[in-house]
Parts: C-alpha cells; structure tokens; sequence
C-alpha cells in the first residue's frame, strides 16, 4: 500500500513537466495548426539556458533556492523569446502554405538547435550541482519522497490555473481560445493574427523551455533531450485533445501514471506503454479525451487542391531521359555512385507511396517508416527463418508490408487530420518496439545480417536493373493508380466526402485500399533495400525514417504528381553531400530545408509546375 | 575535418598523377577508413577520435609504415547502420582505403562486420561492446578492440560473488547490450554462487529512464545488492533519484563502465561511493606507457584522455602493428597478421586472440569515491582481458567454425 502511494506520487511528479511541455504544444497547435517538430528543441533549450543561467545567479547570490527559481523563469522567458523569433523569421512567411508544410520548416528548426547547442555548450553532459535543499527528502508512509518532486506535484495544476485565468480572463487567452475554434472567423473579424501567433508561440515556447528547466536538478542538460521528449509530448496532447489544456492535463497524469505502474507490473514494456495507451484511446475516442473534431473543414487558404493533369509532354521526356540516365549509370559511373543510385531509387518508391496517401488521399501518415520497414523484415525474416532466395524474399515484403497495412489501416482510415497521422505513428512504433524487443524473432536492435542478394544479383550494375525495374516500375504503377478510376474516386473523396458518398462512392473503402497500395509499394522499397544493405534494422521503422519520408513529399510537393520523385532525390541527395563534407551537416541540412521551404512554399515541383503553367498554360 | 582529410588525399593523388614523375609506391599514405558516430554522440567519439589523431601524428611523426605515411580517412555514420554501411563502401570502391575501422553502436558494428565479410576486406571495430560481433555473428574479416559486453560483466561477477548478499535486483537499458549485460550477470554469478537469487529486474527505455518510478520499483523488492548497467543521461538521472530516496543505503551497487569519466564525471559531487564498477581511473594509472600517453595526450589537446581516447589510440596501434606484421596491405594477409597480433596498449600489453578475433584488452576494477567534489575510482587493479573470456570450447560453440 504504501508503495503505491509513492509510486502514485511519484508518477504525478512527471506528469507535471510532462504537462508544461504538452500544454505549450497543444496551445500552439490549437491556433496556428503548426505541428511543432521544434517543440523538443525548445524543451531541450530551456533546460541548457537553464543551466547557465542558474549556475550564474548562484556564483553571484549563493545557492538559494529564490535565485534558482528566478534563473528557471528567465530561461523560460528567454527560450519564449527563441520561440517568437522562431515564428516571426519563419513559420510566419509560409503560414498560407499547405498544411502540415512548417512541419518541415519545424525540422529544419530542430537540427539547426542541435547543432547550435553542440557549439555553444559542448559535447558532454551538463549536471546541475544540487545543493542540500534540492536533495531534501520527506518520510511518505515509512518511504522517502523528494521535497523537489513534491513541489513538482504542484507546479503542474498551477500552471493549469494559470493558463485557465489566462484564457478566461484576458483579451489575449479569450482571442486565443476563439482562433482554436475558428481562426479564419477570428481573422475575418478583423483580429491581428501576426501578433497573436507571435503571442502563442511565446507562451508554447516558454512553456517548453519551463518544462525542461524544471527537470534539471533530477536530470542532466544533454543533447538527446529534444527527440526523446518530442514523441512523448505529441502522445499525450493527442491522447488528450488537440488544442485542449486541460486534456493534456488529464493526458499527461495517464500517461505518467501509466509509465510508474507499468515498469513494475511489465517492466521489458517500456518502449511501447505509452504509444499502446495512445492507440487504444484513438480506437474509442478519435479526437482523444477532452478534444472536438476539427473545425477545418474549410481548407485554411480557401483553395481546393488543384487538379491533377496529365504531365506534358516535356516532363515525359525529362522523366525518360533521368530513367535511362540512371539505367545506364554502370557504364560512367563508379561503384559508389551504383550504390547511391539504388539508395535513390528506393526512395523514390518510398516517397511515392506515402505521397498516393498525402497528396490523392489526403491521408497523412506520421507512422509511413512501419510498412518500409516491415517490407525490409518480410525479406530478412524469410532469409533468416526459412532460408528463401531473393526472388522469394522480394515478394514476401510486400506482402508482409501489405498485410499490415490492411489491419492498421482499418482502424486508421476512420479518423482524420492530425489524430490520423498520430495513429499511424502509434501503430509504426507498437512495430518498431517488436521489432526491438522480440529478440528471438528479429534480432532485436541487433538487426537481421547476411540478407545478400541471390548470386546473379550481386553484381552491383544487375542490382541497379533490378532496383529501378521494381521501384521504378512500382511508382509508374503508382501514378497510373493515380490518374485512374480508383484516383478519381480517392480526389473525390479527400476533397468532399459527402458530395463521394452521394454519388456512390465509399470513402473508407477506397482510403483503406489506398492504404494498403501505398505500404504494399513502400514493402517492396524496404525489400530492395534490405538487399541493397545487407542487413536489417529497427531502424529501418523508427521515427527519424518516417520524417524523411515526410521531408521528400513536402518537399517535392504534394499536390504533384512528379513532387514524391523530386523531393526524394533533393532530399537524399542534399543530405548525402552534407553528411559527407560538412562537418556541421546537421545545421547545414536544417538551413537548406529551411531555405527551400521559403523559397519554394508549394513544393520544388509545385514551384516548377506553377511557373510552366504561368508561362505555357496548363496542359489539357 | 572530412574535407580537409579528402583535399589532403586529392592532392597526394595529384601529385602522383602527375606526369613524368615516377614515383615510387613508397609516397603514397597508407589509408584506413573509419566510421563513427560523431554527431550522433560526440561526447564519446570525439575523445576517440582525438586517441586515433594522436597516433596517426605520432606514427607519421616516427617515418610511418613500411616506409609510408599514414592516413586516417574518417567518415560520420549519423548512428544510422544504413549509412555506415554505404560509408563503408564508399571508402573501400572512391576512397580505395585499405581497411576499415571505427564504429561505436552495436548494431552498427555488426552492419558493417557484415558488410566487410561480404566484400572480403578487413575491419577493425573500436568501441562496439556486442558479444555477437566475435561470437554468434563473428567472421575471418572482423577484430573487436574494446572488452565486450561479456568480458566486463564477468570482471564484476569475480568481485560480486565475494560479497555477502544474497538477493539482487538489475536494471538496465532495454537494448541488447542491457540485456546481455543482465543475462551474463546473472548466469556467471548464479554459477559462482547457487545461493544467489534475482528478485527483481528494471528495463527503463534508453535515454528516456523514470528515474522516481524505477528506484521505488526497485527498492520495493528489498535487494541486498544492486547490478546497474544503466549509463549516461539514464545514470545521472537514476543516481540523483536513488540518492535522495536512499536507494543505495546499506547495499551493495555493482555497476558496469560507471567509472569510466564519460559516464562517472557528469555525476559530479553525487557520485556515489563505493559502488564496485569497470572504469578507468586515468589520473592514477601511472605505468610508463600510460604515463606516456596521458601526457602526450594532454600536449596535444590540452585535455585528460576518457577511455574512447585509449581505444581509438589502441586501434590505430594494432592496425599499425598488424601492417608492420604482414609487410603488406593484401586483405588476407592483414587478418593472418591480426589473427594472434600482440600490440603494446597504455594498459599494457595485449594480443588479438586468433580463437575469436577479440583482443585482450582489459579493464580497471575499483571502487567509485567522492575527491574533491568529483567522482574517481579507488582500490582499483586492472583486470586483464585474457582471463575474463569463456573457456576455448565455449567459444568455438559460440563462433560459427568456417574455414
């Protein structure tokens, strides 16, 4: 019993910065609808400004504990100040962009903070010396409890009061409330948004930066912090509702409480507890716990997507030039350059078939990583188990891939808008962690090894036939889909479901089953993959996979049909070179992808497509 | 860096590209590939690459091998085992490297052992501790440096069965190496002393440790003794917890790599005493080579080593040493001279054993105490990797036996 108690409470300690950090998130996407990829890196900020700052006041002052709460609120302060720059420099410039486009600029965001923080502080990890009264303890029920984790206890459902009185009782909470609802209406009422935004930002990052200051004296500042925090925080503001406050409250003191009974009744479930909580909350409640189905149904800028053509003729020929440009590469190019371009190819199909859900389907998926990556499994458990030859390894990946897609798009196809996307992130980590943690079947983090290609395939000039043969042939399949019947119907129902259903049409049906295309298409991109590599990952499904995948539709451009081809070959090929000579890639990646979102807001083949268009007209 | 070490190379290549200069093989550097993770985890690779700089200088500085300079061409893997993996290819088929060293991870170790087996060429892994590299997965083209995983648990195995407790919990990352650390623990010690039982086990996610939560966990099921493998963020965080709620009062705490100063500096003043750990406790080991290194190393980086600083100065040492043995640069001529190579550490010397591929390199074994305000290892011996290895038979059950 008295074990309980102290795990309860210390279960209610985390949810308090747990809280700080989702509240600041949830606030900001309430109004702007940003997906805040950065929100991590303003957490991780708070908690180095922190460090700094209280180390400071305490050589001037001592270590007392008003100077330490006073060097917490100016890291705060300072990392809202980061925040509002953050949206006045960037996020303000393409906020008529397509949604879920400053995702990218957020990403961009990340990996210029990290960088910048490996410059400013250093490599290494940075503990807060803790004086005596930050070690206090008191007696709960015979068992010791820290005063600090106590007082944490509290800061949670202060802030929460201070955020209501904030939101009821000034001009600003009540403008901020009103644009969560409605922001187009608030707009149209004549309310500076600029400054609003700028205003919400503020608040969000500071909130964040809070959150990470306060867990400071229990942990060190280091620079995995802002991707550790940022998946946990997305959980909880979807399990509670986006845009509500107090259904991050009530989320974070679940998903807390959850994690502190859950390591002691299954303790080897720490990777997957939290995202097996957000899964099944989706399941019953699509709009989480305290949240209310979207008000955006009008699309933000008053555009419809525009409609797909048939590509010119021009475009045709560049298309079937760059493929027989690549078909003949083993003849100018070295075995480096083969293995780059089977890397491309690959991605290119990846990319295409996260875009026949994006763009056409105007299915987001967060989760698109989990169907590559189970192509990849489907092949190296086939060689590990049952000892198959590539040809056999080849057609178990999509397969495998595809019958995933049909289970988790089942559930998946019923939601919509962000709360998709987080179920598909769920349901690609409920499959990264048994990928990770069934050792006896995957491997465990330790990856599947010897998944070679059969002997004639070894030769890296056949590999590239066959790469481009599958891949290439898979996205041409892809784009026809596309243009066909079935895309027709998908248009039509991404873009009025109602006025689908009138005429016939059924729009779950025809979302699962583009569903199911698209992780069919990315099975057989892990496939190839797996051969190309040699080996299998969790990797391979994790997180930093699905954003690339994300980062090469955005930046090709989503309502193109050329865009997933041209972002994976921008991406890939941006981040090769970076990674290679820049020692600072990450910082030089982010500025790039931060440049090309400016520069090319639509996609870099939207960009193209509205310049020829401008210039030639459109196609008929 | 990277552009740097490729100019150097573009311009060595042009001045021997150049026409009617006959130029003897002899100019031409010796070129290793190597690939860690160095964005990824800098506080751990960057000493490292420090240990391998020093050696490069330090080997050109003395006329190089056979009579050619050496060239480290190093590469960042961004911790992804695909990108290592077409980094490895890259160095081998533009680079034309000779070998290939490096990694940390791993999973990216074993990525890119196979890829090495796959392509016949050879590869020196520094820093990954995965017993499956020499063992399970081992192959002719791959060498491990650093102690494993198993190495190290039984080194504290020796000093656990001394003690009196009898009922013990763990807690460790829930990765392979958290859980071959624990399996090995448990198993060695089990072995030693029947009268031992694991009442309990933690497996906090890397990197993301409910500190509060696991300490309770643990103390609930009231352990005589505590086997740690946690590291890093996840250590600070579990020590300041396990500190105020008295967790390590009156037990025993067996903790492994804890007093290396990568992970035993960032616990500052908190570090707690008397944990019994592996470590390096570099500002007493005061033998001549160690001697040597510690001040040629603060000479030229104005810092004290870390043990990634020793490892990647070790594997530069045994590749050194590996060429000189073979006279040549032919693969499997390099992997006959690997195959039983002595080569002379700051710890001492050391030997690939030709049984498994793994070095004999070992480990310090002490005690963690508080100096000063900063944590340091006391009563410590250092235990010599050759005896730390399962008996010959085990090994050759473990290692697939091809050729």
């Amino acid at each position: 019993m008295d074990f309980l108690l102290v795990q309860f409470l210390t279960g209610l300690a985390n949810a308090s910065a747990l809280f700080l950090i989702a509240s600041g998130l949830t606030v900001i996407f309430g109004v702007t609808r940003v997906v805040n990829f950065a929100h991590g890196s303003f957490y991780m900020l708070g908690a180095y400004l922190a460090w700094t700052i209280v180390r400071a006041l305490w050589d001037w002052g001592g270590r007392e504990p008003w100077l330490f709460v006073l060097g917490l609120l100016l890291a705060a302060l300072a990392v809202g100040a980061i925040g509002a720059l953050v949206e006045i420099l960037l996020l303000r410039r393409i906020y008529r962009a397509p949604e879920l486009f400053q995702l990218l600029a957020t990403f961009g965001a990340v990996l210029i903070v990290q960088d910048i923080t490996l410059a400013l502080w250093g490599p290494e990890d940075l503990p807060l010396p803790r004086p005596r009264w930050l070690r206090a303890f008191i007696e709960v029920a015979g068992e010791r409890f820290p005063l600090y984790d106590l007082i944490l206890i509290f800061v949670g459902p202060v802030v929460l009061g201070l955020l209501w009185l904030l939101f009821q009782r000034t001009r600003f909470g009540i403008l901020v409330r009103a644009a969560t609802q409605d922001r187009e209406m608030v707009a149209a009422l004549g309310v500076d948004q600029r400054a609003l935004f700028t205003g919400v930002f503020f608040l969000g990052s500071a909130l964040a930066g809070l959150g990470g200051a306060i867990v400071l004296p229990s942990q060190n500042a280091n620079l995995q912090m802002d991707l550790a925090i940022i998946a946990e925080a997305f959980v909880v503001v979807v399990v509670g509702g986006m845009g509500s406050v107090p259904g991050a409250f009530l989320a974070s003191l679940l998903i807390a409480e959850v994690q502190a009974f859950g390591i002691v009744l299954v303790p080897k479930a720490t990777l997957v507890l939290v995202f097996l909580v957000m899964a099944a909350v989706l399941m019953v409640r699509p709009y989480g716990l305290l949240g209310r189905p979207q008000a955006h149904a009008r699309a933000p800028t008053g555009s419809v997507a525009p409609v797909i053509r048939a590509a010119p003729f021009v475009l045709k020929v560049v298309g079937a030039s760059a493929l027989a440009l690549a078909a003949a590469a083993p003849l100018y190019a070295g075995p480096y350059g083969l293995t780059v371009l089977i890397e491309l190819v690959v991605f290119v199909l990846f990319a295409a078939s996260l875009h026949l859900l994006m763009g056409p389907g105007g299915v987001v998926s967060f989760g698109h990583a989990a169907y590559f990556g189970l192509g990849a499994y489907g092949a190296a458990l086939g060689v590990r188990f049952l000892a198959v030859p590539m040809e056999v390894g080849l057609v178990l990946a999509p397969l495998l891939a595809g019958l995933f897609g049909v289970v988790f798009g089942w559930f998946v196809v019923r939601l919509s808008g962000v709360y998709l996307a987080m179920l598909t992130l769920a349901f690609a980590q409920i499959v990264w962690a048994a990928a990770f943690q069934w050792v006896e079947l995957t491997g465990g983090d330790n990856g599947i090894l010897g998944v070679w290609p059969s002997p004639w395939a070894r030769d890296k000039a056949l590999f590239l036939w066959l790469a481009l043969a599958l891949c290439i042939g898979a996205t041409v399949l892809l784009r026809r889909a596309i243009y066909a019947p079935f895309g027709y119907g998908l248009r039509a129902a991404r873009d009025s479901e109602l006025r689908a259903e009138a005429v016939g049409l059924n729009a779950a049906q025809l979302r699962l089953v583009a569903f199911v295309i698209a992780a069919a298409s990315a099975g057989i991109a892990g496939g190839v993959y797996a051969y190309a590599k040699g080996s299998v990952f969790p990797t391979y499904i994790s997180i930093p996979k699905s954003v690339d995948a994300l980062l090469m539709v955005l930046l090709g451009g989503v309502q193109t049909v050329s865009g997933p081809i041209v972002g994976a070959v921008a991406f890939h090929g941006l981040f090769l070179t970076l990674l290679q000579w820049v020692e600072w890639w990450r910082a030089a990646l982010g500025l790039a992808i931060v440049a090309l979102v400016l520069a090319f807001p639509e996609g870099v083949a939207g960009f193209v497509q509205r310049r020829w268009e401008a210039r030639f007209g459109a196609a008929s | 860096m990277a552009k740097t070490t490729r100019r150097l190379f573009l311009t060595a290549a042009g001045t021997l590209a150049a026409p009617g200069l006959v130029r003897a093989q002899g100019t031409q550097p010796i070129r290793i590939g190597e690939i860690n993770s160095y964005t990824t985890l800098p506080a751990f690779t960057i000493p490292y690459r420090n240990g391998w700089q020093l050696r490069v200088e330090q080997i050109n500085a003395a006329g190089g091998l056979l009579g050619r300079p050496l060239e480290v061409i190093w590469r960042d893997d961004a911790g992804r085992p695909q990108d290592a993996v077409r980094l490895a290819g890259e160095l081998l088929d533009s680079e034309r490297v000779d070998l290939i060293a490096g990694t940390f991870f791993s999973h990216i170790g074993l990525a890119v052992s196979d890829f090495a087996l796959q392509r016949r060429r050879l590869f020196v892994a520094a820093e990954p501790l995965t017993d499956a590299l020499v063992w399970e997965k081992g192959n002719r083209y791959t060498f491990r440096l650093r102690p494993s995983t198993y190495m190290q648990a039984a080194m504290l195995v020796e000093e656990a069965a001394k003690l009196p407790a009898r009922r013990w919990v763990t807690v460790a990352p829930n990765y392979e190496y958290g859980q071959s650390a624990v399996k090995w623990f448990k198993q060695l010690l089990s072995a030693r002393r029947p009268d031992v039982e694991f009442v309990a086990e933690q497996w906090p996610a890397l990197g993301r440790i409910d500190a509060g939560a696991t300490v309770t966990a643990l103390a609930q099921a009231r352990p005589d003794a505590i086997y740690n493998v946690t590291f890093g963020a996840d250590l600070t965080n579990f020590v300041r917890q396990g500190n105020t709620r008295g967790l390590f009062e009156r037990r025993t705490v067996v903790s492994l790599l804890t007093g290396e100063p990568e992970y035993l500096d960032p616990l500052g003043d908190e570090t707690p005493e008397g944990w019994i750990v592996t470590g390096y406790p570099w500002d007493q080991v005061n033998t001549p080579e160690h001697t040597a290194f510690r001040d040629a190393y603060r000479r030229r980086f104005n810092d004290y080593p870390r043990l990634g600083s020793v490892v990647g100065y070790d594997t530069i040492t045994a590749i050194a040493e590996a060429i000189k043995r073979a006279g040549a640069l032919e693969t499997e001529r390099l992997v006959e001279a690997m195959r039983g190579l002595p080569f002379t550490s700051p710890f001492g010397r050391c030997v690939f054993r030709a049984i498994d591929h793994q070095s004999t390199l070992g480990a310090f074994v002490g005690k963690t105490a508080l100096r000063g305000g900063r944590g340091t290892m006391v009563e410590w011996r250092y235990a010599d990797g050759a005896n730390y290895l399962p008996p010959d038979d085990e090994v050759r059950r473990m290692r697939p036996q091809t050729t």
